[in-house]
């Protein structure tokens, strides 16, 4: 079941596009991941997903209903250009922002407590948000777009500002996020969160959706057919049809070889005739990574 | 709804709770009183005594120029061009020389002064000298300077407005006071409370939270929420001062209040030396005679329920209509140095409309007067200087109907461009920009 669908949207400024007929459909319970370079459109969209701004074609369903006002409190988004008020203390700041979000004042506070003992951050709250560090402000901000328990959380860059010990703990929050059924949209230029995090990908460039899908899918569909082997012995009498990519030495006495295989020829086939000529230390697939398809992507849709 | 009332909430305790607010709601009144109290002391106290040389080649005058607090005369015998040359270490401050002929050509009397000569001494000068040529002149004819004199009668006319309920005594004086007093406060608070929207809406941009908020609340009520809460806290303030002032006064009252009414007064004295007519009531006599008491049963006797109600009419619906304009200017731009640009023609209106004032007072019923009264931009300021002079009914009504339209109009007109605005960053936008903005689809 999908959670949110985009239909064909549209969204036009005085002089560009900024989205061009983008459908998505993004499955409850799952991390999406929303990518593209600066400028494809992805703000656009995901501000069109919070209302901040209406699209001039194309309709948004979420949960199965029109977009509507009452969907603001079941939508968290932590935004890439992100604040606080900097005079204000952090408990109260919360309070507010979850009062903001329709929680009652008393809910909130509940809300609350349970966040700041698990960030064990309890002593920040009667501290102004400008004493504290960028790291700390980055936690609080993560809380505000949480303690409402929306349905859908859409994180932009969540990971931008944090030390590594503070980046883990956001991501395991994410993951546990999707443990308990919500689900997390996802937008970053970091491929490797992408790689770690993300079930579902779409890519989006010069307002058009150019690539969309499960990560599995995906990378099946930009696999290479390129296999690595590292080996003792030579290699230069393989059938043509098996072609060596490059070959390298690695730890003194051994090479390393990417060979490329027929789309529709077999695996074995290929490991048969390594086992014939060579002694094979490892051997394995190829797979693309998302920083490669990302950048084959976009160069392909860019040509 | 409830949305709006958080945001009003929220923007009213930030402000209330600052130290700033408490230092100024207890010293506003304190500087004022303390400013005038400067003024006034200043005024009376810091006139020092000018030394006047007079080189009289008349005759006329020697020894008949009276010295005053201000003005310290000296007769020289010696001839002007000598008297000019040993001036600079004589240790006057004026060389006033005064022809043969001064009484058939008045205008060639000179004056001679190292530094400039302030009008005040000049005028003051001319005046003691206009005044002797005058009483030897009227010698001459035969009229002593006590004829003069005790023809003289001070006329200080009280003004009677006539309306509906009966005649009561008033006082221009005390109304045009009362009206600027109202004209100057509404100036401030348009300016400074309209300024804090600017600044609160700048600092969510420059914060960045802007678009957290914006996701959870409607551009327009955010914009709404700030400007009535900022506006409460303008109410606030100005609540605190009217307690304040009232508490300071009445105090003052009942310490110096009895010292003013026992002094016998200059109009008093002279009444009684003219004789006056025994069947003048005698509360009217002897409030006139006082001018403290005058002023304050004056005062009294202003329609004041209506004055302090069009004040908080006018200067709510002023603040709205400008605080709405200086919020969508805050949108536009990126950080405060950017809003000079666009502050330029939000803030004419005010300064404008400040600056008639004056020429309001002076005349109330001027063509000028009354449109600036009726203009939504300028009614808040000038209305408020008209009112205690009196101002028609119809006048009034069609001044509040078109403020209240005026503010509703630059209120959508400000949300339109605030909306776009808020999540804009970047180049600093034009007015043909700002102008685009506004019919923009949602």
């Amino acid at each position: 079941m999908n959670i949110l669908e985009t239909h064909h949207i549209v969204k036009q400024y005085a002089e560009h596009r900024a989205l061009d007929n983008v459908s998505l459909a993004v499955p409850k319970g799952s991390i999406f991941g929303l990518l593209g370079p600066n400028g494809a459109g992805k703000t656009s969209l995901i501000r069109i997903i919070n209302q901040i701004t209406a699209p001039d074609a194309g309709e948004v369903i979420l949960g199965g209903e029109r977009l509507n006002p009452d969907h603001i409190k079941r939508i968290g988004y932590l935004p890439e250009e992100r604040g606080l008020y900097k005079k204000m203390k952090v408990g109260e700041q919360l309070l507010y922002l979850a009062q903001l979000k329709g929680l009652s004042e008393r809910q909130a506070m509940e809300k609350l407590k349970t966040w700041f003992i698990k960030f064990d951050i309890k002593t920040w709250w009667t501290k102004n948000v400008e004493d504290l560090s960028k790291g700390m402000q980055q936690k609080v901000q993560f809380v505000a777009t949480v303690m409402h328990e929306p349905d859908l959380i859409i994180l932009d860059e969540p990971f931008s500002g944090f030390d590594p010990i503070n980046a883990n703990l956001i991501k395991d929050e994410i993951l546990e996020l999707r443990e308990r059924g919500k689900t997390i949209i996802f937008s970053t230029h970091r491929m490797e969160s992408v790689e770690e995090l993300c079930d579902h990908i779409a890519l989006i460039h010069r307002s058009h959706k150019v690539l969309d899908g499960t990560k599995r899918a995906i990378k099946e569909q930009f696999k290479t057919h390129t296999y690595h082997v590292e080996y003792q012995g030579t290699l230069d009498d393989l059938p043509p049809a098996f072609s060596i990519m490059n070959t390298r030495s690695v730890d003194d006495d051994f090479l390393r070889a990417d060979i490329k295989i027929p789309p529709d020829a077999a695996v074995n086939e290929l490991i048969r005739h390594l086992l014939d000529r060579v002694a094979v230390r490892a051997f394995g697939e190829n797979i693309p990574s998302m920083n490669d398809i990302f950048i084959q992507a976009v160069g392909e849709a860019t040509e | 709804m409830h949305i709006i009332f958080l945001i009003i909430k929220r923007e009213y305790l930030v402000r209330v709770r600052k130290k700033s607010f408490l230092v100024m709601t207890i010293l506003g009144p304190l500087l004022i009183a303390a400013f005038y109290g400067l003024a006034g002391w200043a005024a009376i106290s810091s006139i020092d005594q000018k030394k006047v040389a007079v080189v009289d080649e008349s005759g006329q005058f020697v020894g008949k120029f009276k010295n005053s607090s201000s003005l310290l005369f000296s007769f020289i015998k010696t001839p002007i061009a000598t008297a000019k040359k040993s001036f600079p270490k004589s240790g006057n401050d004026v060389l006033v020389y005064i022809p043969e002929d001064v009484l058939d050509n008045s205008k060639g009397v000179q004056l001679f002064a190292e530094k400039g000569v302030s009008f005040d001494l000049k005028s003051s000068i001319e005046r003691t000298i206009e005044k002797e040529i005058e009483n030897v002149k009227l010698t001459k004819s035969g009229i002593t300077r006590q004829v003069i004199d005790e023809a003289k009668v001070d006329v200080d006319a009280q003004t009677i407005s006539l309306s509906d309920e009966g005649e009561k005594q008033s006082s221009t004086g005390a109304a045009s006071i009362i009206g600027l007093l109202c004209a100057i406060l509404i100036y401030i608070t348009v300016m400074v409370y309209g300024m804090q929207v600017m600044r609160g809406v700048v600092e969510e941009k420059t914060n960045r939270i802007i678009e957290v908020i914006i996701s959870s609340v409607k551009p327009f009520q955010l914009m709404m929420g700030k400007i009535l809460g900022v506006g409460l806290v303008g109410l606030t303030q100005f609540t605190l001062w009217i307690l304040l002032s009232v508490g300071i006064t009445s105090a003052g009252t009942v310490l110096f209040g009895s010292k003013f009414t026992n002094r016998p007064t200059v109009q008093s004295s002279i009444q009684a030396q003219v004789g006056q007519p025994a069947d003048a009531p005698q509360t009217v006599s002897k409030a006139a005679s006082n001018p403290i008491t005058s002023f304050i049963s004056s005062v009294q006797n202003l329609n004041l329920p209506l004055i302090i109600g069009c004040f908080l009419f006018y200067f709510l619906g002023g603040y709205l209509l400008y605080s709405a304009l200086y919020g969508a200017i805050g949108a536009a731009v990126d950080n405060e140095t950017d809003t000079q640009q666009f502050m330029l023609p939000v803030t004419m209106p005010i300064i404008f409309s400040f600056i008639i004032a004056q020429f309001v007072l002076r005349d109330p019923d001027s063509t000028l007067a009354f449109w600036a009264s009726i203009i939504p931009f300028t009614s808040p300021i000038i209305m408020m200087v008209r009112l205690p002079l009196g101002v028609p009914g119809w006048q009034l009504v069609l001044s509040m109907t078109l403020l209240v339209l005026g503010f509703i109009g630059t209120t959508w007109l400000a949300a339109r461009i605030y909306r776009v605005g808020i999540l804009m960053y970047g180049k600093k936008p034009t007015y043909r920009e700002l102008s685009k903005w506004i019919f923009y689809k949602a």
